[in-house]
């Protein structure tokens, strides 16, 4: 994928600070093998995104065989093995929202950014994300921008809000 | 230990406390066909050829991982069973690539086996035919993901018998797939002992030792003498 | 830069409640579940507080509260004393937040809960305390009663006492299969492990269509706390886990709270109400695998493993987390708990009908007025769910189908809306009660697409170990694409109808065998909607878009 010029640098240094954070989750987890996904979450939550560099990095910190640690890291679809755009728009594809036309919100953002779900715009602005279910169905169709929720959405009102980041 | 009495396909039998149904059918010289489980592995019963009729009960048991019960009923065939088990493997040829005529492991393959025992002849699912990779980077294996069926034997001796756990499965659904360390490639791995175990269990071609012709493919099973796939079966 | 999954940071100082010192007049309950939450309903909660201050009502109270219910028209604010709920209070809407504020002072306005079928005709057990109570204030849980059922529990009765009154209450699973919950603790109970068990809490709501965890994890997390270390008490267990989805920062961040409370409280930890009984909970967080609802599989993913399923048995009950007899019951159940105790179980198991005793809670959605959180007795008929309480289709829009148990239930068409809804009726109907999701659905929409829909879901959520589950979901997906699409022929039909039949018999886990169920029950109830695709190439709702035969052709389609 392009990364922009402004965008972080693709994968954190060892001697970046934000590792500490996840030395010290480390650290409280007791370093036990059990702890994989609870650590990936921090490294997740610190970096944005697991790359190759982290996800061996904490293969060797919990001593889990590397095979096992991409294993988990691609079993889960809450986790990422690449930068995430600088807003992301989560568009919730549960029943009541597919039923309420969730479909014509992503076909529009495929028409205007011309991306699909998991996809992020070349000048790595907006990433867009398909969420199974968000529990927000009494407000279907919702889509979620930067965190937050945004209920009774039509395609015309995602693509403004996008237009506006 | 206590020994159990019960009756698989009309014949009285007895197994000890904690045996599987597999066990004690093959003990009996009962054939149960099975893909994932290999003697001498943790079974996982995750191919569902094994599938078997207990009386009493509605729904289907693996036979490789339920035990058995004193006075247990249990049925290894029935018309409903074939039917299940031809589609499991019809479901297995048309996920990836499996044209037998130019595999490294034609007739030497337990995939093609199981389709000339359970009878089947055609295929009324389409072909799904992901175009999947093949890793040559080993010096004297490699893996064609064309011909793997996820059945994991790889990866359980790798990590129960060999203790490297270079194998894993990424991934999920029709998109999982065997990996090797961080998913690189398998001639730079940093764990992979090149014992070559991954290759001998192997049911099918995906997993090859290079420089073999079709008929040199045959896999060296006293390699392993422990682990014994085709026990028990009918050939 | 964004970083995906992380709860929203506190954006700024936070508003502290207003409570009089002295007996209060009126309070204002500001609902501050998800749903409101996303209306602005925290900028609602600031602006009360300053009119109430502003008019110099000192005895009257502003609080935050958890989920009220009716989501469809929030932001909302209930009166407790007055028994008046108001609908659409907007941030910024002055006539709407001075009606409240009127009404704290003693005017009229606001809807009656009495009178209102959408209020009344519910029964509260679960949600009892959401919408009443602070969910991130344990003194507000405790104020209302909270705890009094553990100590109950722990200080008079001993274990098999405990686990008699859950039996006897006839209270089943909520989480979707309905089994018997007395049972289960039983078996756990029974079961001998000197090396401890465990009691683990299912939060991961998966199905899509259903938020009832999700909004009692936000609004009362205390009493499922309560509910684990009763459970926790009565099997021998002193570690619980809550495993919850990381779709819902919200429900992660209060229930951490509530932990840390609790425990500073003593009313978890070690030594609860000075007996030799402790219990400690944690939290595991879950990462987007709907499988993980399985219990096996949730077990391998609170083990930091994939989260695939192993064949049962072993049951969790005798080997579960760590090998280890494991308690599982969902977010539901274990909220109900602290009731049963408190009251007894011929009180609870007075509610309810037939085998399906108590209440369930349900999350109405779709096409459907009062689209939110509902709590009814069981036995009741769908009808009384959807018009009755559900204020019947928006717009004059006519009923096609209710969706009810996720990607593994069933639609029930218009000829059974007075069937019962328990957990007999719903199987006998081809669906399940599942979690409690409840999708109302219009002349407007496809059954095939509905099929589809769900289909679509189980091929992606598939974990891809049994090869059922994993190539045939996805072998039926694509036929019903073929038949949305105008190109199937009967043959495929009967194709799918077989294939259906092979994966809910053979695969390994609950996903896969669940995952032919809305194929089946649109077949039973819908079939012309089927033909119309195939023979007429028609889609009867106008959803789908079919396809001329010769292009899919063309497109090196064949299909068979």
């Amino acid at each position: 994928m392009t990364v922009a010029a402004d965008a972080p640098p693709a994968s954190p240094p060892r001697d970046d600070k934000r590792w500490r954070q996840v030395d010290v989750r480390i650290r409280r987890l007791g370093a036990r093998p059990d702890a994989l996904i609870e650590v990936l979450h921090t490294v997740q939550e610190v970096f944005g995104y697991l790359d190759d560099d982290a996800l061996s990095y904490v293969s060797e910190a919990l001593g889990v065989p590397p095979s096992r640690v991409l294993g988990v890291a691609t079993f889960y679809s809450h986790f990422v093995r690449k930068p995430q755009g600088e807003h992301t728009c989560v568009v919730c594809m549960g029943t009541a929202c597919y039923i309420n036309g969730a479909g014509a919100i992503l076909n529009r953002i495929h028409d205007t950014l011309g991306i699909d779900a998991g996809g992020t715009t070349p000048d790595g602005r907006i990433s867009l994300l398909r969420a199974r279910c968000l529990g927000a169905c009494s407000m279907a169709p919702a889509v979620v921008v930067d965190d937050e929720v945004h209920g009774r959405i039509s395609p015309d009102g995602v693509q403004q809000m996008l237009e506006a980041l | 230990m206590s020994v159990l009495t019960l009756t698989i396909e009309g014949r009285d039998v007895a197994g000890q406390t904690g045996g599987t149904i597999l066990q004690v059918a093959r003990e009996n010289g009962i054939h149960i066909p099975t893909l994932c489980h290999l003697q001498g592995l943790s079974d996982v019963g995750a191919c569902r050829l094994c599938v078997v009729e207990v009386e009493g009960q509605r729904k289907l048991f693996p036979a490789c991982v339920t035990t058995i019960d004193e006075g247990m009923k249990v049925t290894v065939n029935s018309e409903r069973l074939a039917a299940h088990r031809r589609r499991i493997v019809e479901l297995l040829f048309t996920e990836r690539n499996h044209v037998c005529s130019v595999c490294v492991a034609d007739r030497n393959c337990e995939l093609q086996d199981l389709a000339v025992e359970l009878g089947l002849t055609h295929f009324d699912l389409p072909l799904l035919s992901p175009q999947a990779s093949v890793d040559a980077t080993h010096e004297r294996f490699g893996i064609d993901h064309n011909r793997c069926v996820l059945c994991t034997r790889c990866v359980r001796v790798c990590d129960e018998i060999e203790g490297a756990h270079t194998w894993d499965v990424m991934g999920r659904g029709t998109e999982a797939r065997l990996i090797t360390d961080m998913g690189t490639p398998w001639g730079d791995s940093n764990t992979c002992t090149s014992c070559g175990k991954c290759v001998q269990v192997c049911p099918t071609g995906a997993l090859f030792e290079k420089g073999r012709s079709v008929a040199e493919a045959r896999r060296r099973r006293p390699y392993l003498p422990y682990l014994v796939a085709h026990e028990g079966r009918t050939r | 830069m964004t970083e995906a999954g992380t709860p929203t940071p506190a954006r700024r100082r936070r508003q502290e409640p207003l409570i009089p010192d002295g007996p209060v007049r009126a309070s204002a309950h500001v609902c501050m579940a998800a749903g409101c939450l996303s209306m602005q309903a925290d900028t609602v909660f600031d602006s009360l507080c300053e009119r109430v201050t502003a008019r110099g009502l000192t005895d009257v109270a502003v609080k935050r509260v958890g989920c009220l219910g009716l989501c469809a028209a929030g932001p909302l604010v209930a009166v407790p004393e007055k028994g008046r709920i108001y609908d659409h209070v907007a941030a910024g809407d002055e006539a709407a937040l001075d009606g409240v504020v009127d009404g704290l002072a003693g005017g009229e306005g606001g809807r009656p809960t009495a009178t209102d079928p959408f209020f009344s005709h519910q029964v509260k057990v679960v949600l009892e305390h959401c919408g009443r109570i602070d969910p991130e204030r344990v003194e507000d849980y405790v104020a209302v009663g909270g705890y009094e059922s553990l100590t109950k529990a722990v200080t008079t009765m001993s274990p098999a006492e405990v686990l008699g009154e859950v039996t006897r209450s006839g209270i089943r699973g909520r989480g979707g299969a309905g089994y018997p919950t007395g049972l289960k603790w039983t078996t756990v109970a029974k079961t001998d492990s000197p090396h401890g068990k465990y009691v683990v809490c299912n939060g991961d709501e998966g199905d899509p269509g259903a938020f009832m965890d999700r909004s009692v994890l936000e609004s009362s997390p205390q009493q499922v706390l309560e509910g684990m270390a009763i459970a926790g008490y009565a099997v021998g267990a002193n570690q619980g886990y809550v495993y919850v989805r990381a779709e819902y920062p919200l429900a992660v961040k209060r229930l951490t709270t509530a932990i840390r409370q609790a425990e500073h409280a003593g009313l978890l930890g070690p030594r609860i109400a000075d007996t030799s009984f402790g219990f400690d909970v944690e939290i595991r967080i879950g990462a987007g695998a709907f499988v993980c609802g399985e219990e096996t599989a949730l077990i391998a993913s609170i083990e930091g493993g994939r989260g695939t399923p192993r064949p049962r048995p072993p049951y969790p009950a005798a080997s579960g987390l760590w090998g280890k007899p494991t308690l599982i019951n969902n977010v539901e159940t274990l909220a109900s708990i602290p009731a049963i105790i408190g009251r007894g179980a011929e009180w609870y198991s007075a509610i309810g009908s037939g085998k399906s005793l108590g209440t369930k809670v349900f999350a109405l959605a779709g096409a459907v007025v009062n689209t939110g959180l509902i709590e009814v007795p069981l036995g009741l008929t769908l009808r009384e769910i959807v018009f009755d309480i559900g204020g019947g289709l928006p717009g004059g829009g006519k009923f096609k189908a209710v969706q009810t148990g996720g990607p593994s239930g069933g639609c029930m068409p218009e000829s059974l809306l007075d069937m019962s809804v328990d957990y007999e009726s719903l199987a006998q109907a081809g669906s399940i009660m599942g979690s409690g999701g409840m999708i109302v659905m219009d002349q407007g929409t496809c059954m095939v697409d509905v099929a589809k829909f769900f289909m679509d879901f189980c091929r992606e959520e598939s974990c891809g170990k049994c090869v059922p589950c994993r190539v045939g979901t996805t072998q039926m997906y694509r036929l019903l694409d073929r038949i949305t699409r105008g190109l199937a022929s009967r043959d495929e039909l009967a194709e799918l109808e077989s294939l259906a039949g092979m994966v809910r018999d053979t695969s390994l886990c609950g996903l896969g065998q669940g995952s032919p169920n809305p194929v089946f029950s649109t077949l039973r109830y819908f079939r012309d909607e089927y033909m119309a695709h195939i023979d007429d190439r028609v889609c009867p709702a106008g959803v789908c878009k079919m396809e001329p035969r010769e292009a899919a052709v063309a497109a090196g389609e064949g299909g068979r």
